[in-house]
Order: C-alpha cells, then structure tokens, then sequence
C-alpha cells in the first residue's frame, strides 16, 4: 500500500523525476503545535515506504531547538557543500504579542469594556497569526529537505523524523554562540579576502553572473523586506485604531437623542466593518508579501553561502594548483601534493555542477512562487478593496437617506 | 421703559415706541427699569439723546462715556440708532443710570434683549420672534472665504496676512461683495470683542482659532518646508470656519464689529490680543479666579432642564475628546501608511472638526457658568437686602427719624437690585435655552456634512486603490 508521496507541495521541478515506487516516497508535514511557557512543541508526523522506516507512518514530538540542529547538521556536511541547504526556519517569537497583551491586562481605565474585549480579541488573533506562521515555516524546512533527493537521504534526518525519545540536543550555551559569532566574522572576512584576491578568476561566466546577482539580489530583498513589514504594520495600526473610534462613536450614539443617534449607530459600525476589513488586508500583506520576500531572502542568503563554499573550493584548487606547481619545482613531495590537487580538482567540479543545478533550480522555484504570491495579493487586495467600497457607499446612502 | 430696538422690519408698533422714547428717555438700555416708571429712571443722561439726535445711516461705533458704574471694558459699543434706516441695527447703550442699576460686569449690553421693564418683554418677545424668522426665511444669505495668505513683512515683525471675502445679499451691507486683508490678531481681537459682549448673555461665541508661537515663528523665520506651509493651511482653514460660523449665528451677524472686521479696509490693531501683554495678563488672572469662584459656588439648580442640558454637554465633551484622541492616532498612522505606500490620508479633516467642536463645547460651557454668576449676583442682592431690612428695624427701634429715612431708600434700592437680579437671571437662562437649541442643529448639520465628505473621499480612495491593482495584477501574471 504505498501512498504516492507528493512529495514537497511546493512544485519543485526537480521532484518530478522521483521513482514513485517505492524508496524515495516521503512524506513529512507538521500535523499538530502546542505552545507551552516559552516553548513550542511540534508533532512532526512522517509517512513513507522507505525500508529502514520501522513503520510506514509515525510521529514524533520536536522543538526548536533540535530543528536547528538539523539544519547546522546539513551545513556542517562536507558532503552537501554543493547544495543549497534549506534556510533554518525562524525562532518562535511571540515577545511582541505577549507584551501587548499584558499591557492590555495592566489596563486603562479610560478603555470601556467593550473596546477592551476587542482589543483583547484582536491581541488573540494575532498571537494565533503568529503561531500558525510559526508552525507553517517549521513545516516548509521539513519538507524541502524531504523534497530534495540528496538531501532527504541524509542519515541525520531519518533520525530526527523517527527517534522517539528527545534528541536531547540543548540550546546552544553561550560559547557555542560566540563560537557560531566568530566563525560568521571569519567566514565573511574569508569571502572578501577570496573576491578580493587578484589571482582568482572565475572560470565560468555562469557563476559570474550568478554572484553579481545575488548579491544585489539579497540586499535589494532585504530592503523590500523591510519596507513591507511597515507598510503591514501600518496598516494594522490603522486596524487597531478603529477600535476605540468605533466604541467612541457608539457611546455618543446612544447618548444623543436626535437625528445625530443613528447616523453615530451606524457610523460605529461602519467602523467595527472597516477594522476587519483592514486587518484582513493587513494579514494578507503579511502572508502574501511578508513573509514571501522574508523566506526569499533567506533563502538567497543560503545560495549565497553555496557560492561562498564553491568559491573557497575553488580558491583551495588554486591554491593546490600552487602547492603542486612549486613541489614540482623544488622536487619534493610531489605525490601529496599532486593527490591534494585532484583532491581539490574534483571538488570544485563537484561542486560547481551541483551548484549550477541548484541555483537554477532556485531561480526558477522563486520566481514561480513570487508570480503565485503576487497574483495571490492582488487578487485579495481588490477583493477587499471593493468590498470596503461597498460598505463605505452603503453607509454613504443610508446616511444622505435621513432628514 | 425700554423699548426694543429693532427698527422699522418689526411692524408698525415700532415707530410709535420711538416717539414716545423720544422725549429723552433710555432708548436702548440693557439693565435699567424697574417696574414702574421708577423715580430713579435714567436721568437721561446725555447719551441717549445724543444717540437719538445723531441720525445717522451708517453704522457707527462710538465711544460712550461710561460713568463709574461700568467699570469693566464691555460697553465699549454703542449704535446710533436711525429711526427709519432700512437697515436693522442692533443698538446697544450702556445705561447711565446709576441709581437703579446693578451695575456688574455680568449684567451687560445685550443686543436684542434686555428690556427690563414688565411691559417690554411682550413686545421684545415679538419682535425677536419676528427675527428670528426672518433670519430663517432669508435663505441665510452670506460667504465667506479666507484665502490667500500671504507674508507680510521681515523677520520677527513679520506676519501672515490672509484675504477675507464675503459675498452677500443682506441688505445690512454696503456691498455684494468685498474683501480685505486681515492677520491673524485681527480675528483674535474680533473673538474678544464678540466674547465680551455677548458672553454674559447667554449667547454661545464660536471660539477662535489658537495661537501657536512655534509655528508662528517657523513661518517668520522663513523657513519655506512643507510643515510651514501645512501650518498656514490649517490656520487658513480654520479662520475661515471660524468666521462662518460667527456669521450663521443670527445674531453676532448683527453685531457692528463683526461688520467693521468684514467691510472696512483699515483696523484698529488688536494689541490686546498678544500673549504676552498686560491685557493677556489681566486675561490669565481672571481666568483663575473664575475657576476658583466656579469650585466655591454651589448653586441650588431649580431648573431640571439646565441640569439636564449640563449634564448632557459635560459627556459630550468627554466623548468628543476621546473620539478626537483616537483619530488623531488615527491620522499619524495613516500619516505612515501613505508615507510607506504613497497613498493619501483623509482623517485629518475629520480631526479639524473634532477639535473645533471641543473648543465650542468649552464656549456652551463657559455660558453655563455665566448663568451660574448671575444667580449668584441675584442671591447676594438678596442677602444685603435681607440685611439692609434688619437695619431699619434696628432705627425704628432705636428711633432715629433720619437714619430711618436713609434705611428705607437703601431698602428700596437693594429691593430694586433684588428685582434686578432675578430678571437677569430669568433673562440669561431664556438666551441660553435658545442658543442651546440653535447649537444643537447647526452640530446635526456640521457633523454630517464632514461625515459625508470624509466617507466619500475614503470611497475615492479605495477605488484609486482598486485601479492600481487592477493594474498591476496583468503585470503579475505575467512574471516569468
């Protein structure tokens, strides 16, 4: 009873040659979350017809935490160097929300109780936005690496999706992060030494384009990046503050006793219409937007990294290459010297190959997902676009209507 | 004795009043009377004859001599009446009379209003019924414009002058249309004006526009960015619905200084309007001792409608204020919104009228506790005379025939004062009534007619908003 594994819901093209039939069939999604004090706590539920699965379907429970190890396993792998590995997905961060909601709480006497139950609703929301987002992200890490045909081979992963006991992987203790810090400042001072150097050409034009576009790419995105989480952001103030305009124009409302009283009414409630219809908008923009050039920009990051490592293997060959010309020359040690060259010689080549495939792969899985996310937005923005039109012209009628 | 004095549009009663007052007696007071044609009716002082004498067609402020008893800087306008003028001309005299008046700052000129005397009020009542239908009926015949504001002048010394111009059909006017250039301490001036005069009464002044040095002096400096000429916008914006609103009041469109501010090309400067002066001085220290005196007076509300009305207004500024708060924070975020995504922001209208209706809340206030002074004026006339009554007593018990006689006339002085007093108050509360009411409809009016706008001109941008994506969304789906 093998189940076709769709594997990687993304329409990854280079799925499309998996052999349906038995051994690379997995399939691995996230099927259920609970948030405790200050962690999160995912159902990681796998099913597969791989052989050394025990069972064909099993679940274990995961955190953060050993997501990342995951991921610095994959990095640390001299084997994938040529791969773009899948960017780690984000730390589940509801300081924010948390916050707001216990400002809320401390509370303002000014706030009526309606407004306050709103407030308190919208806060809600949001802290459950967060978390689905959270959960969604966890899962897209999974499941590239499930997508991926070298990588989902990896024997770290089948652990990770199979060991039922905790992986007892800690957070990294300070050391480790100042050690991860360095070796971050070493790497960069590494790819600028190596760019830098007069010596190294780039043999093919590919990956000279390449680079030159990534790395304008990954500012450029990062920027944009930026500049729409504001806009969400505003846009979601903006929701938040209908709220107590809604709930003042209600109370003066049912205190007016004239014509003012139902246009106040209605006006409120126009209001109560419009917050939701922003805030819908404002989430959209998040998913739609947001998060899309957030996920790309970390993923261009990780190409980024993949050029850094071909460069370096390349930089190593040229380095062998030296080493073995002046062995030569000076007649010693030749043999190592020649072995560490093919060495190098071989890895390069293997990388850039794999290099190349990734990085098309990348360009076209991006601008396929940017194409869906945009014609996505803006669907959903006329959408609510009109339907705010509608509500406003209603309103607009109703009010001329009365004396 | 008073007689109204609304001239010839009020009916054939009119004249014959005239005549009768034309024998030197107080034309136009706002306190005197007693009841009967008391024996210390008005000396006719000069003034009214003069007043009566000078016949004149325009309309023309002058200077009365005020004696002692009208200390304070009210009564400063007075208007010649003109018998037969077409034209109506609201008079207002200070009454020279100081025997009978009580005179204090919050008894005071009052333009249509304040005959005394038992008679007068039947036809006072009329005739202001009678104008106040005519002023209905005229389909409110006036524009004003404030615009082109332009700078005046250099440095510190500079200022900004704006264009004000009016086009109307009242006939009180010389022209259809005029204009003139006035700054901004001109308004200021006309506010205090108007306030002065009319407050005490019961009428509700629309309050003015503030004062804001910062800006102010951004401006002198010269400083030609946008939050300058932002600040010259709003200021332009709200002189001007300052001033409509002064004219839709019917009756500070009476008023003989309104007119000067609107016709006439050359203004006297209105230094008492500088922040910084003696008089803003003076302003401050009776603001205080005001507020002092409204904690100190505890006043016995007999009537459940002012209660009501009070009550009504002092929630309605509480609201109107936190509904203002929260659009303003609504303002700055669409502020950013635009700033992020080039679209517009249209609260800030909205805003504008928030807090001018804030400001006349305060004004509908402050008449309130003007009335709230007069009952107290009323009360004290009744203790002293209370007083002034066990004093004779006493003479007639220590028998002393001429201290007798001089407690007797104090007596019937304070028992005129008392009289007064309560006919003051009677009087005051009667204004306000009205004036209550006429807020209460031009606010309906206001507050839909900016409603309307600000949701139409959401309506507008979200169809913008609906064009661009319908725009962009072809582009979308041609990425590939």
């Amino acid at each position: 009873m093998e189940t076709h594994a769709e594997a990687g819901k993304e329409g990854k093209p280079s799925c499309a040659s998996v052999d349906l039939q038995g051994d690379s069939s997995l399939q691995v999604e996230i099927s259920d979350a609970v948030s405790e004090r200050d962690k999160v706590k995912f159902t990681v539920q796998t099913k597969s017809c791989l052989p050394h699965f025990a069972q064909t379907e099993f679940s274990v429970v995961r955190q953060h935490e050993e997501f990342i190890w995951l991921h610095d396993a994959y990095v640390e792998n001299e084997e994938y160097a040529g791969l773009i590995i899948p960017p780690a997905p984000p730390r589940p961060d509801f300081e924010a929300s948390r916050e707001k909601l216990q400002k809320l709480g401390e509370g303002d006497s000014s706030v009526t109780r309606e407004e306050f139950a709103k407030m308190k609703q919208e806060l809600e929301a949001e802290y459950l936005a967060i978390f689905k987002k959270t959960v969604a992200m966890h899962e897209v890490f999974l499941q590239r690496l499930a997508a991926h045909p070298t990588l989902c081979r990896d024997h770290n992963f089948f652990v990770f999706l199979e060991y039922g006991q905790d992986l007892s992987v800690r957070g990294k203790n300070r050391k480790e992060i100042l050690g991860g810090f360095l070796r971050n400042i070493v790497k960069s001072a590494d790819e600028a030494l190596i760019t830098g150097m007069s010596g190294l050409k780039e043999v093919d034009d590919f990956f000279e384009h390449e680079r030159t576009f990534l790395l304008e790419y990954h500012t450029r995105i990062r920027d944009a990046c930026l500049r729409a989480d504001r806009v969400m952001r505003a846009h979601k103030c903006l929701a938040d503050d209908y709220i107590p305009i809604s709930a003042a124009l209600s109370s003066l409302g049912t205190q007016e006793v004239n014509q003012l009283r139902t246009s106040f009414l209605k006006l409120a409630e126009l209001f109560e219409r419009l917050r939701k219809l922003e805030g819908r908008v404002a989430s959209d923009e998040d998913l739609k937007l947001s998060d899309m050039l957030r996920y790309y920009m970390r993923d261009s990051q990780a190409a980024k990294d993949l050029l850094y490592r071909r460069l370096r293997a390349l930089a190593d060959y040229e380095n062998a290459n030296k080493a073995l010309d002046k062995a030569r020359t000076r007649n010693r040690e030749v043999r190592p010297a020649e072995s560490h060259q093919q060495l190098c010689c071989q890895r390069f080549e293997r990388l850039s190959d794999s290099a190349k495939q990734e990085l098309t792969d990348f360009k076209s899985r991006r601008v396929s997902s940017f194409r869906k996310n945009l014609i996505e937005l803006a669907e959903l923005e006329l959408k609510h676009a009109k339907a705010s039109t509608l509500i406003l012209r209603n309103t607009l009628v109703a009010l001329k209507g009365e004396p | 004795m008073a007689a109204e004095r609304e001239p010839p549009p009020l009916g054939d009663g009119k004249p014959t009043d005239f005549e009768d007052l034309e024998d030197g007696e107080d034309l136009f007071t706002s306190t005197v009377s007693t009841l009967e044609s008391s024996p210390s009716s008005p000396e006719p002082t000069s003034l009214p004859a003069e007043d009566i004498s000078a016949n004149s067609n325009g309309p023309k402020p002058t200077e009365v001599v005020l004696d002692d008893d009208r200390e304070d800087l009210f009564a400063e306008a007075t208007e010649e009446v003109s018998l037969d003028s077409p034209e109506r001309e609201p008079i207002l005299s200070s009454e020279p009379s100081p025997a009978v008046t009580p005179v204090t700052p919050t008894t005071l000129i009052a333009p249509r209003i304040e005959s005394k005397s038992m008679s007068a009020p039947v036809i006072f009542d009329r005739s202001r019924e009678e104008i106040e239908e005519e002023a209905n009926g005229d389909i409110f015949d006036i524009e004003i414009g404030v615009s082109d504001p332009e700078k005046v002048g250099d440095g510190m010394n500079a200022y900004m002058a704006y264009r004000v111009t009016t086009k109307t059909s009242l006939s009180m006017f010389s022209k259809s249309e005029f204009s003139v250039k006035r700054r901004f301490s001109d308004f200021l001036g006309l506010h205090s004006k108007l306030a002065s005069k009319y407050l005490h009464v019961g009428y509700i002044v629309p309050p003015a526009p503030e004062k804001s040095i910062v800006g102010m002096t951004k401006v002198k400096v010269g400083k030609e960015d946008s939050s300058s000429t932002e600040f010259v916008e709003k200021r332009r914006a709200a002189l001007e619905r300052y001033l409509q609103r002064t004219v839709k009041h019917p009756t500070l469109l009476q008023d003989p200084d309104l007119r000067q501010f609107l016709e006439s090309s050359e203004l006297p400067r209105a230094v008492n309007t500088q922040a910084l002066s003696g008089a803003g001085i003076l302003r401050m220290v009776n603001k205080a001792a005001d507020a002092v005196n409204k904690m100190t007076i505890k006043m016995n509300e007999s009537d459940a409608w002012f209660e009501e009305k009070q009550q009504q207004f002092e929630n309605l500024d509480q609201q109107l204020r936190k509904l203002h708060a929260s659009v303003e924070a609504l303002v700055c975020h669409r502020k950013e919104l635009s700033a992020n995504t080039a679209a517009f922001a249209k609260s800030a209208a909205m805003l504008e009228l928030l807090s001018d209706y804030i400001r006349l809340i305060a004004a509908v206030k402050g008449v309130f506790d003007h009335r709230m002074k007069c009952w107290q004026k009323w009360e004290d006339a009744q203790i002293t005379l209370l007083k002034k009554r066990e004093a004779e007593a006493k003479m007639m018990v220590a028998n002393k025939p001429d201290k007798i006689q001089q407690a007797k006339n104090e007596i019937r002085e304070w028992e005129a004062k008392v009289q007064q007093g309560e006919r003051d108050f009677e009087q005051i509360s009667k204004t306000i009534r009205k004036e209550v009411g006429r807020f209460e409809k031009e606010r309906v009016k206001d507050f839909k007619t900016v409603i309307i706008k600000y949701l139409e001109s959401l309506v507008q941008t979200q169809q913008q908003l609906i064009k661009y994506w319908e725009a962009f969304l072809p582009e979308a789906k041609a990425i590939a």
